[in-house]
């Protein structure tokens, strides 16, 4: 388990809030993946996943405080049934990301985000997970079969005139070299994409992979002489929203010490850099924005 | 109080297309110039561009370049975070440091990093890519209103000019704000055409904002970056306007007009 450490810590002001972040799906995914820092599953209803209602209410208070842009993760965002009519209202407001596994992207789906996105000024972008070169490390991971589902997903979006971004974690061996990169643009390529665009993405040693793998070593903390800064890091510039209040961030929504109020003008305050994850975040630069 | 005003941003080290920009704009009457910086990069001898600058009287603010030149900075800070971004960044940057001289570094840092006007009673506020950080990308599908309101409001202004992005557009926000991106005229603004576009603005009871494309002598600009060895993807940029490099930073919306 990760536990608050004694030693001091940075803490971090929110020098603007520019990214509102809905766990949308709550903790409730159709996967169970092994390396999930959050460990969705079809049983884990930790977090509710969010109403149309509710999201709307804070779209309201964000745009009051000039939010910049919005991103919606889970679980899985696309088993929340008002996930479209969330979208739509979302990208009156500004550009709006969806993070999925791909699976439930059959083409009805794609055609009804195109659509979404031909409305809008604003960028309706979709972020893909990939967690290897193929089916081999990918299923390990995610479960038998889901990685030509995904890419599937992926072509769908594609067919329908949308052009996703790929996030690949490290667990992809040598992903992060620029020849694993290049070699991972070809596979994309393969698959019909001819733009292909891809993020990487650091692991976080909690939730599901700490059983996976392992959880952080207790030297793997910030401490009063790290020299931190909050233009770099994300909860310097934006909160997570879920059913359960405002979190700094999406990796820390099971963490009561990282809920920072109810509402978005509620948790403008600063944070203290006391988990393991924020070390991650610190040392290797991680943003969860695209 | 000038009422008719050009502004433009990136030159790129695009000597060529600065001097075709200011005959254009002085042709339909602006009255004053203005770079919003980034004078070199990519393009070849990125000391013709000063002469350029003080025959038409561009009055210029730093952009991240001129910031990393003046402070001898090892590199551009352009903000990019994927690494095929930073690579061509990185020749471009050591070419351009290479290629200029040390006085003009110099000078690049005496230049002011944000310039006031007042714009026909109009509050205007130019930077290089947004009042808040010098490299930060203002695109048109990802800068919501809102956001932009409240930068308007945070930095007292009414008109607020940016560059940095290569792309030009304008956001109206209501009666008598705006937000512009200027644009670049360093490079074509990815759409499949040679010219480069640079921003005119007309003031009056309303506002005109008219983005102006300006053929130049593009091919000339091409030979002599292959003279400098300058990378292929840049010289067939300035020949098809389509982007090569710089791609991945683009949102959605914006890469779905790309060709590549």
């Amino acid at each position: 388990m990760m536990e608050r450490q004694v030693r001091a810590c940075p803490t971090v002001p929110l020098i603007s809030l520019d990214t509102v972040w809905f766990q949308v799906a709550g903790t409730l995914c159709n996967l169970r993946c092994t390396h999930c820092f959050i460990a969705c599953s079809p049983r884990n209803h930790t977090h509710a996943m969010l109403s149309l209602e509710e999201v709307r209410r804070t779209l309201k208070e964000a745009a009051a405080l000039g939010v910049k842009e919005y991103y919606f993760t889970g679980g899985e965002p696309f088993m929340n049934r008002e996930i479209f009519p969330i979208l739509e209202a979302t990208l009156r407001l500004g550009p709006a990301t969806v993070l999925t596994n791909g699976l439930l992207l059959d083409p009805k789906r794609c055609a009804k985000l195109r659509a979404l996105d031909s409305g809008s000024d604003y960028s309706l972008d979709l972020r893909v997970s990939l967690d290897g070169w193929g089916p081999e490390d990918h299923d390990r991971i995610r479960g038998a079969g889901t990685f030509q589902r995904a890419v599937k997903g992926i072509q769908n979006l594609w067919e329908a005139g949308l052009n996703p971004v790929m996030t690949v974690t490290e667990l992809a061996v040598g992903i992060a070299s620029p020849e694993g990169r290049k070699r991972f643009l070809r596979t994309l390529r393969s698959f019909g994409l001819d733009k292909p665009r891809l993020k990487v993405l650091s692991l976080f040693r909690m939730g599901a992979e700490e059983n996976r793998d392992r959880g952080y070593y207790s030297w793997e903390r910030l401490t009063e002489s790290d020299v931190i800064d909050p233009e770099k890091l994300q909860c310097g510039s934006g909160r997570m929203v879920t059913s359960q209040g405002v979190f700094v961030c999406p990796l820390l929504i099971d963490h009561p010490e990282a809920r920072l109020g109810s509402t978005l003008s509620e948790s403008l305050r600063p944070f203290e850099l006391a988990f393991p994850s924020c070390y991650t975040c610190h040392v290797q630069g991680v943003t969860c924005r695209t | 109080m000038p009422e008719s005003i050009a502004v433009f941003g990136g030159v790129y080290s695009n000597y060529l297309a600065l001097e075709a920009v200011c005959r254009d704009a002085k042709g339909r009457g602006a009255e004053a110039l203005f770079c919003l910086g980034d004078l070199g990069a990519f393009g070849p001898h990125p000391d013709r561009v000063l002469p350029v600058l003080e025959r038409f009287q561009v009055a210029s603010i730093q952009g991240n370049y001129e910031e990393s030149l003046s402070q001898r900075h090892g590199d551009c800070n352009c903000g990019y975070t994927d690494p095929r971004d930073n690579h061509y960044a990185r020749i471009s940057y050591e070419y351009t440091s290479l290629k200029t001289s040390e006085t003009t570094k110099d000078w690049m840092g005496t230049l002011p990093t944000q310039r006031r006007l007042d714009f026909g009673g109009r509050r205007v506020l130019m930077a290089h890519g947004s009042p808040r950080r010098i490299n930060e990308f203002l695109w048109y599908s990802t800068s919501s209103a809102s956001f932009l309101s409240r930068m308007l409001g945070t930095h007292q202004s009414d008109l607020l000019l940016v560059t940095h992005t290569g792309l030009h557009w304008h956001r109206k926000l209501g009666e008598d704000r705006d937000v512009v991106n200027v644009g670049v005229i360093g490079r074509p603004p990815n759409n499949g055409r040679p010219e480069v576009t640079y921003t005119l603005l007309t003031s009056g009871r309303d506002l005109r904002v008219e983005f102006v494309p300006v053929a130049y002598d593009h091919t000339r600009l091409a030979r002599e970056m292959a003279e400098e060895k300058l990378p292929e993807e840049f010289i067939q940029t300035i020949l098809t306007g389509w982007w090569t490099t710089c791609l991945e930073i683009l949102p959605a919306k914006e890469r779905a007009l790309s060709r590549y």
